[in-house]
């Protein structure tokens, strides 16, 4: 049971992760058309710039601004130089230049940083571990990551509901040729929605790091399973990516923790553990081909 | 007029400097000339497979090293099967002999696509290339988890596969094989795109909704070529097992469908025979730029973009002019 309440906490904290990632990732698609398999790479920018800067001057703040600024800027310069040539393309295309601006940041990151992992470290007032639930001590960095997800959540969801900007985003998403037409700046709008979304990414890149080590290659993996999310969530919807990030997020979290266990019962315990990772691996591809079948285009389709 | 000649003379040089490669590795005493070639030859029957899905049908598959690793692994599993003499399944004894070995990969990975295919065409568009990276990531998480062979570190074997009249250690004749190989397919492609069949896949790129008008069934079509083009990366996978007498989860890896996909742009899609030329570029570029850094991948990457953004056509498309 304890167990049970500690995984679901993870799960929970793995979904917010995924919703940092996937927010700006299903926009950028929704409202410029655009696979970007390159935003896994400001995930990984965000985290050596952060742990980086945190080396250098043990400050944690000054990590975290440094972390969002790298992410933010490497972002709108890849757009400005690269992506925007890129919206009226088939998919094909941008998928194949923006892989090649992964191999691109991937060695960039190797050159700079070098291949060992670099560790970041979790600041002195966030460590430690507190008993939420009797019985159960968890680390406060998570919570804290589940707390400031939530908050960005929430952010995110006034910005896009509230203001006129993100009357302008939702416009762009379902009715992209209207806003055009309607004379929008739209060259404006989409580097806007770029850098959001690269910020994003590098959040969700610089609280991963004292939880994961910080290497090159980080951003590939996590890249994969963010996409897992939108398709999921039906791509270009922002309601979508949170359902999509919390499901996948507790499927992929508790088929870790549990299928090995349960898998046990029936072979020999290193073959269990083997087929169980691997199973848990597969888990959330399952999962969405389920969905697709079912719905393909996702939960929340974006597009009317 | 021109253009066909150009087309031949291109053609021609690429086919000439491949069946000489042997001899030029010789000359220039750089043995090592003989191992890419072969690899480029492998990478070409997978790339010209994939080109028959992005060139032709239109149809962007994001899992083609799914099949390409599969094809592979079936050489690996039957070959550990035969070196122990246990039976694979308790029911399937190893083979080693490649008249047996390479028809059973290829009718493996096409029963695989069968079933992929049904299931990820029903879907299109993006969804379409997440189903299809889906499932080869499904395929590289149980290839991973399969501790009998090898897991994360990979199958080896210590011989290729038998071949009438060729020694399994000879490097020229498997090279020649390879070349034959590939020649017999790409020849078996051009026919297959310039057939009913491939006009048929062709106007589905180009219009589905006329197509379905006159009487064409666009899901069949779209599922027996991608069954064609996985049945061929399969081929591949199982010479490429040959060549290095060893299988591992990398090669089903997402990464590897994407160097696949850059072969087919490079080389220029929608051309089957830029395929070669992209696999060529692909594997020479990495073992230049290998040499002259480690990092080669920071001049790959730019390389690839610019690609993109300017030479559409690819390398066929500069050499050889409009298709």
């Amino acid at each position: 049971m304890t167990l049970l309440a500690e995984q679901l906490l993870n799960g929970l904290q793995l979904g917010v992760m995924l919703f940092l990632l996937a927010a700006g990732l299903t926009l950028v698609f929704g409202i410029m058309g655009l696979i970007n398999l390159a935003h896994g790479s400001l995930y990984m920018v965000g985290a050596f710039a952060s742990a980086w800067v945190q080396q250098r001057t043990g400050s944690f703040a000054l990590a975290v601004l440094a972390g969002l600024a790298a992410a933010g800027g490497t972002g709108i310069a890849v757009e400005a130089l690269v992506l925007r040539r890129l919206y009226a393309r088939e998919h094909m295309d941008q998928v194949l230049a923006t892989f090649g601006l992964i191999m691109f940041f991937n060695e960039l990151m190797a050159i700079l940083f070098g291949r060992q992992p670099l560790m970041a470290s979790i600041p002195g007032f966030l460590s430690g571990s507190v008993e939420l639930i009797p019985g159960v001590p968890y680390p406060v960095f998570r919570l804290a990551i589940i707390l400031v997800g939530v908050a960005v959540a929430i952010g995110l969801y006034y910005l896009i509901s509230h203001t006129r900007i993100g009357m302008l985003v939702r416009a762009g998403a379902t009715h992209r040729d209207m806003v055009r037409a309607l004379g929008v700046d739209i060259v404006l709008l989409y580097t806007f929605v770029f850098g959001l979304g690269a910020v994003l990414a590098g959040f969700a890149g610089l609280l991963t790091g004292p939880l994961l080590s910080v290497q090159v290659g980080m951003g590939d993996r996590i890249l994969i399973t963010t996409f897992v999310v939108i398709v999921i969530g039906g791509v270009g919807s922002v309601r979508g990516a949170l359902v999509g990030a919390m499901l996948v997020g507790m499927v992929d979290t508790l088929t870790r923790a549990f299928l090995p266990g349960m898998l046990r019962g029936v072979m020999p315990a290193s073959s269990a553990d083997a087929l169980g990772a691997g199973l848990s691996s597969m888990a959330i591809f399952i999962l969405m081909a389920i969905v697709l079948l079912v719905r393909p285009r996702g939960l929340f389709p974006a597009h009317g | 007029m021109a253009d066909n000649r150009r087309h031949a003379a291109v053609l021609g040089l690429t086919f000439l400097l491949l069946l000489l490669l042997p001899q030029l590795a010789t000359a220039l005493s750089k043995p090592d000339l003989l191992t890419l070639g072969s690899q480029i030859a492998i990478y070409a029957i997978a790339a010209a497979s994939l080109d028959l899905l992005i060139g032709y049908a239109g149809m962007s598959s994001f899992g083609h090293a799914g099949f390409f690793g599969l094809g592979g692994y079936v050489v690996g599993i039957l070959a550990f099967h035969a070196a122990d003499n246990s039976l694979f399944l308790g029911i399937v004894p190893g083979l080693t002999d490649a008249w047996l070995v390479w028809p059973i990969a290829i009718a493996v990975t096409a029963l695989a696509a069968l079933a992929i295919g049904a299931l990820s065409l029903r879907t299109s568009g993006v969804s379409f290339i997440m189903m299809t990276l889906a499932f080869a990531e499904m395929l590289y998480f149980l290839f991973v988890s399969l501790k009998t062979y090898g897991g994360d570190d990979g199958l080896g074997f210590r011989r290729r596969n038998a071949l009438p009249w060729i020694a399994p250690r000879d490097d020229v004749a498997f090279y020649y094989v390879c070349l034959a190989v590939l020649a017999i397919f790409l020849i078996a492609m051009r026919h297959l795109v310039q057939s009913r069949f491939g006009m048929v896949l062709q106007g589905l790129r180009q219009n589905e909704r006329r197509m379905a008008a006159i009487g064409v069934a666009p899901y069949r079509v779209r599922l027996a070529a991608f069954t064609i083009a996985s049945a061929g990366a399969g081929l591949a996978g199982a010479l490429n097992a040959n060549l290095l007498r060893y299988v591992s989860p990398d090669s089903l890896h997402w990464t590897m469908s994407g160097d696949l996909m850059v072969m087919v742009v490079l080389g220029g899609a929608g051309s089957l025979y830029g395929a070669v030329l992209g696999a060529a570029a692909f594997v020479g570029l990495q073992s230049v730029l290998a040499q002259w850094t480690e990092h080669w991948m920071i001049a790959m990457g730019p390389i690839l973009v610019c690609t993109v953004l300017v030479a559409r056509r690819g390398i066929w498309g500069l050499l050889a002019g409009r298709r």
